[in-house]
């Protein structure tokens, strides 16, 4: 297949990726590639970063079947990757922990993070406390009121959350501030990205310890269905982490792969992250990839109401399997979402993160165009613990 | 090289290269501004365009660039403005300082050709490094465009030299690290870092971002041929901002005396 290549020893996947950024850091981009290049050939890492997904982390999480809920539902079966079961709740641990330790071994002290909803925040205050590193998290004024329970997680971990009030107070403003106390405090400061976005070489660096995620699953769901591999996998895309993480071992096989944006109100509104069905081609945090913006170039606000999948852009090798059309990119409202979470919940006993709902109500949707005896695995990225709060506003507000 | 970067490019003075937001207030205090600092001596200007996201800016030129943006200046607007200021009598280089994506949006070909006909000199775009300025580069000079460099205390010296040495119109050597904004205190081993850069260019080196006051000027007046201030003179534009939109002519009187009280005595 087509994606043998990517990225190219330049960062691009396609015309997508590359390092849109300030002089000052383009050493320390540099200087993270050839760590990162080393570590992941040096065999002690590792076994390192392995003891530490399962002895700290719980891996590997199951793959459990939703028996009732495919029932109920007709047509395929659907599989459930439990990174809900992870340490802290989601998916974004495994790649902290990757991260994590290897700023440890380039010797740095200090670790800055940005967060939306707070889960790639908990995990980074997580992940610098158990290796004992300084944390400050950047956060945007209107997530830190939306998230406060997340905030005092990261307090608690010993974590410094420093509040952005600048541009629209979120995801992505909290992204331009980590960056620029980046390139202030480059020379001792680890920059501890949360998704499958920014400049080479973050987005094959998310990946690479994101993918553990899919070779759990491939392995796991061989031994079920005696060598098989699965006839769909899906999972929603917020920057992409646990999407690209689920699809690396599948995207040279022969199998469906789709990726469920947030569609918030609806596509044809103007209240939607849905990057890949409405972006064009522009330059966000460091990456060439698609983004929500105006005709100027002015990037705009994304809407959903998982706080997760709130992020104008998306990883630049998503872009790249859009164009390329290996994975299929769909999108899922609110209210398909909370749909979903409740079905899995009253049907499988499993509360899931609003972002993973979006996966769910797509696999939900798939499941019947297809026959009785194929086989979904739907990654559930992370757990709803988080957000109980919105969902209770939702019922009280509204049906 | 065209007449305006020969006549900058061969000054004797300590150059002085101002930076304002374009539309900050509005579009005419923007020329009048503009006018005033070549009054007062400007050898250059950097004019920013308003972005959503810019992410080597601190917050003075943030705020610049949200009133910018609530006057609906754009990419297109900042270069047309540029041609109303030559009409205006400008006659100094005028950079335009943008980020990327404003660039891809408009068409990098559209945007040079409209730039090359309004009378812009240089592009500076703090997020393109050069290692992805391959075609923007070969682009501008085809259009007499001057793709002015940045290089930071943080650039290594193979780097340093290639970029000194093939840089156009000047070089813009970074003070300290970290966003645009005002600095009480440099980086050590500035004047080693400048020395550097000096020592392969053909363009005069100026030092930029931090500089607020007229003594931390002439600290480097000895290490390099010119200087930027950004983030002071849009810091002052904000204090101003109520009387450049409605009693311009004594905000310009004021602008202009602080803009004296800011230069080294030898420069004006
Ligand atoms: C549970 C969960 N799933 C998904 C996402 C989306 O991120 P990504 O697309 O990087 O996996 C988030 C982000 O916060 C999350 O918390």
């Amino acid at each position: 297949m087509t994606t043998a290549t990517v990225p190219d020893n330049r960062g691009r996947y396609g015309v997508f990726g590359g390092k849109y950024v300030p002089e000052t850091i383009m050493f320390a981009l540099e200087e993270l590639e050839t760590a990162f290049d080393e570590a992941i050939q040096d065999r002690e890492f590792n076994e390192l970063f392995q003891r530490e997904l399962a002895i700290y982390s719980g891996r590997p999480t199951p793959l459990t079947k939703a028996d009732r809920l495919s029932e109920s539902n007709g047509g395929a079966s659907i599989y459930l990757k439990r990174e809900d079961l992870n340490h802290t709740g989601a998916h974004k641990i495994n790649n902290a922990i990757g991260q994590a330790l290897l700023a440890v071994r380039m010797g740095k002290k200090k670790i800055i993070a940005e967060t939306g909803a707070g889960q790639h925040g908990v995990a980074a205050a997580t992940v610098a406390a158990k290796y004992g590193l300084s944390c400050k998290v950047y956060m945007g004024k209107e997530d830190i009121r939306r998230q406060a329970l997340n905030v005092f997680r990261m307090k608690l971990l010993g974590a410094e959350v420093i509040e952005v009030t600048s541009g629209s107070q979120t995801l992505k403003d909290a992204t331009n501030e980590a960056i620029r106390e980046w390139v202030a405090a480059v020379e001792d400061t680890f920059y501890l990205i949360g998704s499958a976005v920014g400049p080479y070489p973050y987005p094959k660096m998310v990946k690479q310890f994101q993918q553990v995620i899919g070779y759990e699953t491939e392995s796991q769901f061989k031994e079920i269905q005696k060598g098989k591999l699965p006839d769909a996998v899906v999972a929603c895309v917020g920057g992409g982490s646990n999407a690209i993480g689920m699809f690396a071992p599948f995207i040279e096989k022969d199998v469906p792969l789709y990726g469920v944006e947030a569609a918030g109100m609806g596509v044809e509104t103007a209240h939607h992250a849905a990057t890949l069905s409405k972006g064009s081609n522009g330059v966000i945090h460091g990456s060439l990839t698609k983004l929500l913006q105006t005709s100027e170039g002015q990037i705009t606000e994304p809407y959903s109401i998982s706080a997760g999948l709130d992020y104008p852009g998306i990883g630049p090798e998503h872009a790249y399997l859009h164009e390329t059309k290996r994975v299929t990119y769909e999108a899922v409202t609110d209210e398909e979402a909370l749909h979903a979470l409740k079905l899995l919940c009253e049907n499988e006993g499993i509360l899931c993160a609003l972002e993973s709902a979006h996966a769910v109500a797509y696999s939900l949707k798939l499941a019947k165009e297809m026959q009785k005896d194929q086989h979904i695995v739907v990654c559930l990225s992370g757990r709803g613990d988080k957000d109980v709060h919105t969902l209770m506003e939702f019922e009280e507000g509204g049906e | 090289m065209n007449k305006r970067w020969e006549v900058f490019q061969h000054s004797s003075d300590y150059r002085f290269t101002p930076y304002i937001m374009a539309g900050d207030p509005c579009e005419e205090a923007t020329i009048e501004l503009s006018l005033a600092l070549e009054q007062c001596g400007a050898h250059a200007l950097e004019l920013g365009v308003p972005y959503s996201d810019p992410l080597a800016d601190g917050p003075v030129i943030q705020r610049a660039g949200m009133r910018g943006l609530a006057q609906n200046m754009n990419l297109e607007k900042t270069v047309k403005l540029v041609s109303k200021l030559r009409e205006r009598g400008l006659k100094i280089p005028v950079i335009i300082f943008t980020y990327y994506n404003l660039l891809l949006q408009l068409g990098e070909n559209r945007f040079l050709k409209l730039a090359e006909d309004s009378g812009v000199d240089g592009v500076l775009v703090p997020d393109l490094p050069y290692e992805e300025s391959g075609y923007l580069q070969k682009m501008c000079s085809e259009h007499n465009l001057a793709l002015i460099s940045l290089v930071s205390p943080t650039t290594r010296e193979e780097k340093l030299v290639r970029l000194s040495s093939e840089a156009e119109g000047f070089l813009y050597c970074i003070s300290s690290l970290g966003v645009t904004g005002i600095r009480s205190e440099f980086r050590a081993g500035l004047d080693d870092f400048l020395k550097a850069a000096k020592q392969n260019c053909r363009v005069p080196v100026l030092v930029g971002f931090g500089l607020s006051t007229r003594e931390q000027i002439q600290q480097f007046d000895g290490s390099s041929d010119g200087f930027i201030v950004g983030s002071a003179i849009v810091k002052k534009i904000e204090e101003l901002e109520s009387d450049l939109l409605t009693n311009r002519e004594e905000a310009i009187k004021t602008f202009k005396s602080y803009i004296e009280s800011l230069l080294p005595v030898y420069s004006r």
